[in-house]
């Protein structure tokens, strides 16, 4: 059996370790996984084309920076709100909910172009997100109804509602009845910061926001008190901390956040709205929130990270005929494995 | 309306609530111990699977139900690992397993995309069934619907009416004291892990091998989430998660039927109905109980327990 023997102390070592420990279990379970199912297709190019073909490549490097933006954006968001104990599950429900509401922006000055645009489409995307996130905080904080749930819930209803828009409302008049928008034009689409790739200025942008939450944590009462709020309930209400300032701030950050994202989807790669809008990057988030152990900065990493097995994974798709789903498997594990390891730092495992 | 579509619609009810009765009875078992489980999409979707592929390959039922039960409780093993002897986060590793879940179902449904199976049909007992109107209400339900049922009043027996019930009850409300005077925390909790994660298997299986005879990755849509939902709603009482999920069954009869009867909304806002009504009637509950808390919630709720002795 294990025996588990608290540390007097967390161990700063493992703090560094763990995740290393983490990510090589993910990799050699990996390898199980495809010694398994890969009949006669080497293993070795199978991780080749996973790990280290998307850095031999402008244009893969250049997909895993514009995938890990979106990813940054939320995750960002999220660990806030996460810090304090408040569960924003629904982020994918607030990233669709910003994407229609700034795309609805870009598609009603269809006629008008103006550097303004993007400015608007953005604030109504942070808004989008940001009200349909407060709905959770208003019935958590009335009526004591857990968040989760309640953003769980309005995920579903999110993406039913942009498939009402796109077959609706915001269908391109001369589109064939296809369930799309129109193509966004050129003042409504994002600044490409990579000739030739699809990178545009939402990388940028991720980068500022996490440096900026960064020290807005650090430096500011509001990191103090979610951060207590989140690690000692009790202690925080002694405190004199208003336990509502915490769920509002953290589900209209993280929603504003979400709902930003999705315009920058919606904006970016995608240029029009169509129900292929939510990519599960709201849920991916989460993952990426967590390894980063919840800082600001570690999610640039994480999210580069999962960006990597994203752009690897494509490619093992189209070369090796294998499912995406497999990516999910490995995220899904990375996640498991990660949690697990983090028992390292507060205590000694001891085998006997 | 005539009495054969109101007998469909009833049955259509029981069928379309009975993976939900499973999915939250099992939660419930689970809550009660004092472990939060957000796992159970994840559980759900690969029970279904696993039900699918056996009746695809054996077209034997019986073993579909098993492997159904079977491999929600294999998924349901690594939460129980996890976060019983690694003490990691239940809300964190709960997600991971769903995520994980519906990856894995991914992968391995690729296969059967375009394959179909012979569904549970209902039960036909001669005489009794043709009863006129009470014999195909009572007698010619499916049979999951019937072992629906029969769970749940067994959890209520357990829960309530035995010995270890009442422990497992005690350790969901005060692991510590529980422990003091000499039960085993951590084995009573990974027992009701271990049969969440069945009953979730069970009631994914109700979805792939009752309802819809085809394969789905996104079969489960929302249903254990909604499930936990339930739990709440019944207030961890056993017999009014049947009461909650029949009601979500004829939210989603009633909007099958708005679209058979050319109701001029979208389909898309009917669809809506049963996440917008699991809001609702949390909030409904909230009212009700008038701020008041709950005395019947689980104190030890998504608590890590470690004893050092």
């Amino acid at each position: 059996m294990i025996k588990l023997i608290p540390r007097v102390e967390n161990s700063k070592a493992m703090i560094i370790l763990s995740p290393i420990i983490a990510l090589t279990l993910t990799a050699l379970t990996a390898l199980v996984i495809f010694l398994f199912i890969l009949e006669d297709i080497p293993v070795s190019s199978v991780f080749f084309t996973l790990f280290v073909e998307p850095f031999t490549d402008s244009y893969y490097f250049s997909e895993i920076l514009a995938k890990a933006a979106p990813l940054m954006i939320i995750g960002i968001g999220l660990s806030i709100g996460f810090r304090a104990g408040i569960w924003n599950i629904g982020a994918e429900g607030q990233y669709v909910m910003g994407g229609i509401a700034g795309g609805a922006v870009g598609l009603y000055f269809y006629n008008v172009e103006g550097f303004w645009l993007l400015p608007l489409m953005a604030l109504a995307g942070i808004l989008g997100g940001a009200l349909y996130a407060s709905i959770a905080a208003f019935l958590r904080i009335k009526y004591q109804v857990n968040e989760i749930l309640v953003t769980l819930m309005l995920t579903y209803v999110a993406v039913l509602f942009l498939s009402a828009m796109v077959h609706g409302p915001l269908r391109n008049p001369s589109g064939f009845n296809f369930p799309e928008s129109r193509m966004f034009h050129d003042s409504a689409l994002l600044p490409i910061i990579w000739e030739g790739t699809r990178l545009n200025i939402s990388f940028i942008v991720a980068i500022v926001l996490s440096i900026l939450v960064w020290f807005g944590i650090k430096k500011h009462m509001f990191g103090m008190q979610i951060k207590i709020t989140g690690s000692a309930p009790r202690a925080a209400k002694f405190a004199g901390f208003d336990d509502n300032k915490t769920v509002w701030y953290s589900l209209l950050i993280s929603g504003g956040l979400a709902g930003l994202a999705g315009l920058f989807e919606a904006a970016g790669p995608a240029g029009q709205l169509t129900p292929g809008l939510p990519q599960f990057y709201g849920f991916t988030a989460i993952i990426v929130a967590f390894l980063a152990r919840l800082h600001p900065v570690g999610i640039l990493f994480s999210a580069l990270l999962i960006a990597l097995s994203y752009v690897g994974g494509e490619n093992v798709q189209i070369d090796y005929n294998l499912p995406s789903s497999i990516i999910q498997i490995f995220q899904g594990m990375l996640l498991f494995y990660f949690l697990a390891c983090d028992i390292l730092i507060k205590y000694k495992v001891v085998l006997k | 309306m005539n009495e054969s579509l109101f007998i469909n619609i009833i049955i259509g009810i029981t069928i379309a609530s009975a993976p939900l009765i499973f999915a939250a009875i099992g939660e419930l078992l689970v809550e009660r111990s004092g472990v939060l489980n957000l796992g159970v999409e994840g559980m759900m979707i690969v029970g279904a699977l696993m039900g699918f592929v056996v009746q695809f390959h054996t077209g034997n039922s019986y073993l579909a139900v098993l492997a159904a039960l079977f491999g929600g409780m294999a998924i349901a093993s690594i939460f129980a690992f996890l976060t019983q002897y690694l003490l990691t986060n239940q809300v964190a590793t709960g997600l991971a397993l769903t995520l994980f879940g519906l990856g894995f179902s991914a992968f391995v449904g690729r296969g059967y995309t375009e394959e179909t199976i012979q569904l549970i049909t209902s039960f036909h007992i001669p005489l009794f069934s043709d009863i006129p109107f009470i014999g195909p209400l009572l007698f010619s339900l499916n049979p999951l619907v019937y072992l629906a049922f029969f769970t749940v009043y067994l959890v209520w027996w357990f829960l309530f009416k035995t010995k270890q019930g009442l422990i497992l009850r005690a350790i969901g409300d005060n692991h510590d004291a529980a422990h003091a005077i000499g039960h085993n925390v951590v084995r009573y909790r990974v027992i009701a892990i271990l049969f969440g994660g069945a009953m979730a298997g069970i009631g994914g299986a109700c979805l792939s091998l009752v309802q819809v005879p085809i394969w789905g990755e996104d079969m489960t849509a929302g249903r254990g989430w909604i499930a936990l939902g339930l739990v709440v709603f019944a207030s961890w009482l056993p017999f009014r998660v049947v009461l909650g999920a029949l009601l979500f069954g004829g939210i989603t009869i009633l909007q099958l039927h708005a679209q058979g009867f050319n109701i001029r909304i979208s389909a898309q806002y009917l669809s809506m109905l049963p996440y917008l009504a699991t809001i609702v009637i949390l909030v409904a509950l909230r009212i009700r109980l008038k701020n008041k808390t709950n005395r019947t919630v689980p104190n030890c709720l998504g608590r890590i327990f470690h004893s050092t002795t």
